[in-house]
């Protein structure tokens, strides 16, 4: 054997740009870019600074909440948040499952599952507030506009999930059932819903979550509920209010949050 | 009881798993379809069933061409064609006596099955056959909550809660250890000997088969090599089945086996 110099340095060879001067002008470009993007920001350091000030008595109206002056507005705005987020999960999720089942790939013919994907699409493609403020356009302020709003939006959400989910259901499982000569309907029955079952509750439970959340948020542009009650009350300077409203917002979605936890741990 | 004739299959991308396979099953009888992966095994059962379905040719179960049904008529022929899966293919969160009622789903209507009030027969007969299978008390266990040789005696179960006329064997013993794959064979063949049921085995381990199966078909990429008794496979035809090296070796990976458990051999050999 006859001795070979191999070399002793090696360097990673460049991936995306291979001239070394590209490489330089590059990141001096990127560099540039951030440098004249932050100076074109104008900076008013009175808004800041009473801005700040404004943050400061919010700070401490959040420390010394006051939950009874507003107490009735406040209850009032919760039930109609929590109405809202049940309501519109429990349709959702009624919805969800035929759009999500026909949205699988494996198991329904093109034209169905094309069409099913476009309503998810379209779901998912607009942003809660989007539609909130449609809806609020359509049907007047209140919790109805609110509850339509959520429940399209969870439809979006969990059919697509649900969709994904069943496409990737064990094939052996499916093949075995198909086999007994079941029909189609015992077939989502005995082979796709066991299957699925703990994952859809779970995404339930969780999009009943985003829901409680998601209702104080399309509040603010008049859809109702807990939301509504925030805004009133950041409108009228009541930040001692606002921050009760806040705290029982966090509260509950803390509590929602471990519980759905729980549930799903038992379930599993 | 069963005849198929000139079967083929070729897959969209141009692949042949299958070129005109013509053989008859009599009642009773059980074949092992042996031959190395990627030989067509696989797709020949499935086509049986038109789980694939077949490109060309018959297959006849009885009076009728399989080949040429409608969806409705197909799910009640598959009713007949009982199928027994490589890793078991149990439902696996369902429990063990859902499992075996799912062979129970071609007969009952949609509101029965779903409320899972089968027939009171359906539900007798589902006991009587764990029982059959030595599973009686494990009837309300999940399913993904057995060990495998156990998994496969609810697979035998689920195929004979069909009442098929033909029992379809995708490698029965493929994840199992040997031990429990001469039981599984065993339970196999006493079963079909019991209801003169006939079946076909796909099996790869060619001691196993020439242990259990009475006919050998032996198919070599889509097309029948061989078709006898166990007996008449002599080296040279499974040197063509396998390949020389592929045969060698598989031999001798079985002796080693047999000799770390020679009581199992001769309790085999006895049924």
């Amino acid at each position: 054997m006859s001795e070979t110099a191999y070399p002793s340095t090696w360097r990673r060879p460049p991936r995306l740009v291979k001239h070394r001067g590209w490489r330089w002008g590059l990141w001096f470009g990127v560099l540039l870019y951030l440098v004249l993007a932050a100076g074109s920001v104008e900076v008013d350091i009175a808004r800041v600074l009473s801005g700040l000030e404004r943050g400061q008595r919010f700070v401490s109206g959040f420390l010394q909440p006051d939950f009874v002056t507003r107490w009735s507005d406040i209850r009032q705005g919760l039930i109609e948040s929590l109405t809202m987020t049940l309501t519109a999960t429990v349709i959702g999720i009624l919805i969800s499952v035929p759009i999500g089942i026909g949205a699988a790939r494996n198991l329904t013919p093109a034209p169905v599952y094309l069409l099913c994907r476009a309503i998810i699409a379209v779901s998912r493609a607009l942003q809660e507030i989007i539609i909130a403020i449609f809806l609020v356009a359509m049907f007047g302020f209140g919790p109805f506009a609110g509850f339509l709003t959520l429940s399209f939006a969870t439809i979006g959400f969990l059919a697509k999930l649900l969709a994904d989910d069943i496409e990737e259901i064990d094939a052996r499982q499916a093949e075995a059932i198909r086999a007994t000569g079941a029909s189609w309907w015992q077939f989502i029955d005995y082979a796709v819903r066991p299957q699925v079952m703990p994952r859809l509750i779970g995404l339930s439970l969780y999009r009943l979550d985003i829901n409680f959340r998601e209702s104080s948020v399309i509040g603010i542009v008049g859809a109702g509920g807990i939301g509504a009650t925030l805004n009133t009350a950041i409108d009228r300077y009541d930040y001692d209010s606002a921050g009760a409203i806040l705290l029982l917002i966090i509260a509950i979605v803390l509590v929602s949050e471990y519980a759905s936890g729980m549930l799903r741990k038992y379930l599993q | 009881m069963l005849k198929i004739e000139g079967l083929s299959k070729a897959y969209r991308t141009g692949d042949v798993a299958l070129s005109s396979v013509s053989f008859r099953v009599p009642r009773g009888q059980i074949v092992g379809l042996i031959g190395p992966s990627g030989a067509g095994k696989s797709t020949l059962i499935r086509c049986i069933n038109r789980l694939v379905v077949p490109s060309e040719g018959s297959v006849m179960l009885g009076e009728i061409d399989l080949t040429r049904l409608g969806q409705r008529a197909l799910r009640r022929q598959r009713r007949r064609i009982g199928m027994i899966f490589q890793e078991y293919a149990l439902v696996e969160r369902l429990t063990v006596m859902e499992n075996v009622l799912s062979g129970r789903l071609g007969y009952v209507p949609f509101w029965r099955s779903w409320l899972r009030r089968f027939p009171p027969e359906d539900v007798r007969r589902a006991y009587a056959l764990l029982d059959r299978v030595g599973l009686l008390q494990h009837a309300d266990k999940r399913a993904d909550a057995l060990s495998g040789g156990q998994r496969q005696r609810v697979g035998i179960a689920r195929a004979l809660a069909q009442e098929p006329d033909l029992l379809l064997v995708d490698e029965p013993t493929a994840s199992l250890d040997p031990k429990t794959s001469r039981q599984i064979m065993r339970l196999l063949t006493e079963i079909c000997a019991e209801r003169r049921l006939p079946a076909i085995v796909n099996i790869h381990d060619v001691p196993l088969a020439r242990q259990f199966v009475q006919r050998v078909i032996g198919l070599r990429d889509g097309e029948i090599v061989f078709d006898g008794a166990p007996a008449q496979l002599e080296e040279t035809t499974l040197s063509t089945i396998y390949g020389a090296d592929d045969w060698q070796a598989m031999r001798r990976e079985h002796d080693e086996q047999d000799d770390a458990e020679p009581s199992q051999r001769l309790s085999g050999a006895e049924a």
